[in-house]
């Protein structure tokens, strides 16, 4: 008994360092892939000084700005202002916990995994409010009010979406989840449950073409406005990091997780096929972000009050009475 | 120190830091001036309840507490502050009825609680059942507490209609 408490510890352990790694260098890597797809996408090759094609050029950047003073405008409310940054990171790093990599690689294979997940997301916004309001300034206080709004309108039909795949699976548990997906994947049965997640969850990590809480042409910065150095690169991280958990979420209740495409067992470790699945819909994100125009505040209220809500409630109902028919 | 008693330990020391961080978020909840202080604060606090319910075994229950109550009650309380007045205006100062209509309602709804509490014959969970499972707690909620949870939901709806009302209300009065 004392034996394997001493082994999930040290198990736990060594996942922490290893997820606090992999955050960091996810994170300078999709920085630099958004650069380069934006790049591309508008006809110019991207960063392409440090390091081949560019490649190292956001650890330049990252080194640039740790050596960045941190300043703190006066008017501000100092905690918060300070303790921000720190909270928006937290909820990111324990997403990390529950998503299944591979049918071995799970750090807690919880049976509410998916709970985990959106219980503490909420805690990225409340951050993001604190950081806004602390820094008593006018566009980060509007930056920080639009992205509450914007968040508690879509994760209501996320967690609908999330939900009709739970009454398919009957579980909360990743690895379950993924498991019932190794014949048919659930964007296949779920296709409008997929569709509704993919879009609110690029609305709650506040990206284009959602991106109004920190829409630069209106707000400046929205909530970051006041935000430098190394404060402003964690919320930075975050957001990047925050887009990594949500494709990966996903990709395992959506896009079959670790199971290969065309249900050919390829002799390949499952964690390469969720890696790639991951990093293909984050590609999709960014493509949408760097295609399409930000939409306006009240055409976003609209969208999910008037669509996505309805939408993803008759998708319930059709969902619950199929499964209770068959 | 075997590792067994380690574990107990730091299980005994979590409790007692949890249950810090509750009450000093129902703290800041309550006396600090600035109504933003006093949401966070509250957040702090509920997300230390979550907390209890995690060191009391039950995960589900935890991040319920999480999702509803910090995802949704604060996240409404935070769309309430943006209806009352500007932060920077000078705070009205607290009358003495108002305080003391709380200070009343509080020690009334303690005494309830602390009295259900020390008159209920606690037995451990582990005689009583042995599947304390998210199924047995969705089951039970839909036949023999469904009248609670129904009772909830009609709470909610008495919030929502006020919630419209004086929106609608305080429109009518600026236009």
């Amino acid at each position: 008994m004392g034996n394997e408490l001493g082994t999930e510890w040290v198990r736990l352990i060594i996942g922490l360092f290893v997820v606090l790694a992999f955050s960091q260098l996810n994170a300078l890597f999709l920085v630099w892939l958004e650069r380069k797809v934006a790049g591309h996408i508008q006809l110019r090759p991207g960063p392409m000084e440090v390091g081949p094609h560019g490649l190292l050029q956001t650890i330049a950047d990252g080194l640039k700005l740790v050596g960045k003073e941190l300043i703190t405008p006066r008017a501000a409310d100092r905690r918060l202002f300070v303790m921000a940054p720190v909270l928006v990171f937290m909820p990111v790093l324990v997403g990390f916990l529950v998503i299944p990599f591979s049918p071995e690689l799970i750090l807690r294979d919880m049976n509410v995994g998916i709970l985990l997940i959106f219980a503490f997301s909420t805690f990225t916004v409340l951050a993001i409010l604190a950081g806004g309001w602390a820094s008593n300034n006018k566009y980060a206080l509007l930056g920080a009010i639009r992205s509450v709004g914007q968040s508690v309108a879509y994760e209501i039909p996320l967690l609908l979406a999330v939900l009709s795949v739970v009454l398919m699976t009957n579980s909360m548990r990743f690895s379950e989840i993924v498991e019932a997906q190794s014949k048919v994947w659930f964007i296949f049965l779920q296709p409008v449950a997929g569709l509704i997640f993919l879009i609110c969850a690029t609305a709650e990590t506040n990206r284009a073409p959602f991106d109004i809480p920190e829409a630069e042409s209106e707000l400046v910065a929205g909530f970051h406005t006041e935000y430098t150095g190394m404060r402003f690169g964690l919320f930075f991280l975050a957001e990047y990091t925050n887009m990594f958990i949500v494709s990966a979420v996903a990709t395992s209740l959506f896009f079959g997780g670790w199971h290969g495409p065309l249900w050919i067992d390829f002799k390949i470790p499952g964690i390469f096929w969720f890696l790639l699945k991951t990093y293909i819909l984050i590609f999709v994100i960014m493509w949408v972000r760097w295609t399409f125009p930000r939409i306006r505040f009240d055409q976003l209220m609209n969208f999910s009050w008037k669509v996505m809500i309805p939408l993803s409630l008759a998708n319930l109902l059709v969902t619950a009475l199929i499964v209770k028919l068959v | 120190m075997n590792i067994v008693t380690l574990t107990e330990t730091s299980a005994q020391m979590a409790f007692w830091f949890l249950v810090g961080l509750t009450l000093t978020g129902a703290a800041i909840a309550v006396f600090p001036r600035n109504i933003l202080y006093n949401v966070l604060g509250l957040v702090l606090a509920l997300a230390g309840v979550g907390g209890l319910y995690l060191s009391l075994g039950s995960l589900f229950v935890a991040f319920m507490q999480l999702l509803i109550y910090v995802g949704a009650i604060c996240i409404a309380i935070v769309f309430a502050i943006m209806l009352s007045r500007p932060l920077h205006l000078e705070v009205p100062r607290r009358e003495v009825p108002k305080v003391a209509m709380a200070v009343v309602a509080s020690v009334v709804f303690f005494v309830a609680t602390v009295g259900v509490v020390l008159r209920t014959n606690w037995v451990p969970a582990a005689e009583r059942s042995s599947d304390w499972s998210v199924e047995t707690i969705g089951y039970l909620l839909i036949t023999r507490y469904a009248l609670v949870f129904e009772v909830i939901s009609l709470v909610l709806l008495v919030a929502i209609i006020g919630a419209i009302l004086t929106a609608g209300f305080s429109r009518r009065l600026s236009s």
